[in-house]
């Protein structure tokens, strides 16, 4: 079950290593995103996209808000 | 949308899964940085004044009508102890003679903005709403600054001269 987390813990686990993911449409991830996050739309998570990512590392997911 | 995706992934075999549920705008409006197109953009938070003077509720208006006039101040963010906006004293609130504590002479519930809003969105709303400085806040209403208008303004207007 994915676990909630805020800020601070967003800081921590990127400290040890997590992945960071942004899941909104590509043109609002090339206006801002997070730094470091890479770009993997809700609609495009699949098998051949999670190739990006370390299954061995944790990752971490966000959007714009919690709505 | 992040739920249904950290979700998805779990279904794909990651183990190992997090949703940082408040996103961007959290982010954002906590004055942190970002890249992207936009990173360069002047906002809000980079053109606040952040040596702002504060003061508590429990301080005395006269001692601190003092202190931050030394400091060559005539505005005043009121705060608790965890930064969190309360009130604002302008000139003319700190001006307010007799035994008038902080709470009584403040104007309570200041409109406050987020770090994120561009410099150009701030001065047009703030010129057109004649507002004269506004604090800058995290969305838990924690004070990062204090925007002037005449700053924010100013800024917009060398923009616009050095691109010429």
């Amino acid at each position: 079950m994915p676990t909630s987390i805020d800020r601070q813990q967003l800081r921590a686990l990127r400290d040890r290593g997590a992945q960071l993911v942004e899941v909104l449409p590509a043109s609002e991830y090339e206006e801002d995103h997070l730094p470091g996050a890479i770009s993997l739309p809700l609609r495009h998570i699949d098998r051949e996209a999670t190739r990006l990512l370390d299954r061995n590392r944790a990752v971490i997911v966000y959007c714009w808000d919690s709505a | 949308m992040s739920p249904r995706a950290a979700w998805r992934l779990e279904s794909l075999g990651f183990r190992d899964v997090y949703d940082y549920t408040a996103g961007k705008l959290d982010w954002m409006a906590a004055g942190l940085p970002t890249e992207g197109i936009n990173a360069a953009v002047p906002r809000a938070g980079d053109l606040a004044r952040k040596d702002v003077p504060t003061c508590s509720l429990d301080e005395r208006l006269e001692e601190v009508r003092e202190r931050v006039r030394a400091r060559g101040w005539d505005t005043v963010v009121v705060v608790n102890e965890k930064r969190i906006v309360l009130g604002l004293l302008r000139a003319r609130e700190l001006e307010a003679l007799g035994e008038r504590s902080i709470e009584e002479a403040m104007r309570p519930g200041p409109s406050t903005f987020r770090p994120f809003v561009t410099a150009e969105e701030m001065a047009r709303f703030m010129v057109e709403h004649r507002l004269e400085s506004s604090p800058i806040t995290t969305s838990e209403g924690g004070l990062l600054g204090l925007l002037f208008q005449k700053d924010v303004v100013e800024h917009m207007s060398g923009n616009k001269h050095g691109s010429r």
